[in-house]
């Protein structure tokens, strides 16, 4: 089991907001695949997927605020 | 750090962002490290992802009357307007070799385009949570860019030609009531774009690439 977490993006930046999800719960996905899109700011960035695997859950959804070094979601590796 | 600079002239839109997308592949393939690409669009309005249809004051078909498109893109922002008279910057940038800071980045493009306005005798600010560039309280640069793999695409625009600002008026510009104005609004005469190319490009080789 892997978390993904929000990791720092600046000096400053606690916090920035899902825009989107690349994947859905249940599906699988590939390392370094686009895992979600975040907003900070006038900037979108991405988290690539730490590992390979089933995105098992999603705790913040599109629209949703995340602190950095919150747990995103949940990869189960295969 | 080899850097180049893409000068695109007049170009649609979407070539543009097509040919920033192969440049960012470049980049992320260490074919190079960074890159500016300067051009102007054919009249286009975009809609970032905080991006609202409330915002465009006019109907789709008004504005395919006026043959402007409309595309919903990846950048960070609501909605805005580009057409000729504006300079638009992609600055793509591999932050892996400056510094991974999404905030500061920003700032810094603000910072130049600031500096550039005082080469003019204009005094360039910043409105504190509305990122751009404003002039009193007109704007007179718009940012929103996009960041994957700490690499940056899609960018700014600066209004240069008094004679362009019209089209903002079918949008709400970042989402909000405000007014735009051009450099040539400011100083009642005329300003060629290729210079702001050229003043643009130079403070932006000094602000990111000297000493690296």
């Amino acid at each position: 089991m892997t978390k993904v977490v929000l990791p720092e993006l600046g000096e400053g930046i606690e916090k920035a907001t899902v825009s989107y999800w690349y994947f859905k719960e249940g599906e699988k996905v590939n390392e370094k695949d686009d895992l979600v899109e975040l907003t900070t700011d006038k900037a979108t960035f991405n988290l690539p997927s730490p590992c390979s695997g089933m995105l098992s859950e999603i705790f913040f959804h599109e629209g949703d605020t995340v602190n950095v070094g919150e747990v995103l979601a949940i990869i189960e590796e295969s | 750090m080899d850097f180049r600079v893409f000068n695109l002239g007049v170009v649609d839109f979407k070539k543009a962002l097509q040919f920033q997308k192969e440049i960012f592949q470049e980049i992320k393939n260490n074919y190079f490290n960074s890159a500016l690409v300067l051009c102007q669009h054919y009249p286009v309005i975009t809609m970032g992802r905080q991006g609202s249809a409330e915002n465009i004051r006019v109907s789709l078909g008004e504005l395919k009357n006026r043959g402007i498109h409309l595309y919903e893109i990846e950048r960070g922002g609501d909605v805005t307007y580009h057409g000729p008279g504006q300079l638009t910057v992609y600055p793509i940038f591999n932050l892996n070799y400056l510094k991974k800071d999404i905030h500061l980045f920003l700032r810094q493009l603000e910072g130049l385009i600031i500096d550039l306005l005082s080469d003019f005798g204009i005094k360039g600010l910043r409105h504190k949570g509305l990122t751009g560039v404003w002039i009193d309280k007109k704007k007179v640069a718009s940012i929103g860019i996009a960041i994957r793999n700490w690499i940056t695409f899609h960018g700014l625009s600066i209004n240069i030609k008094k004679d362009d600002l019209d089209n903002f008026s079918l949008i709400k510009p970042c989402g909000m009531d405000i007014e735009m104005t051009s450099l040539e609004t400011i100083l009642g005469r005329n300003i060629e774009i290729r210079q702001i190319k050229e003043i643009f490009t130079h403070k932006f080789k000094n602000t990111f690439l000297i000493h690296r």
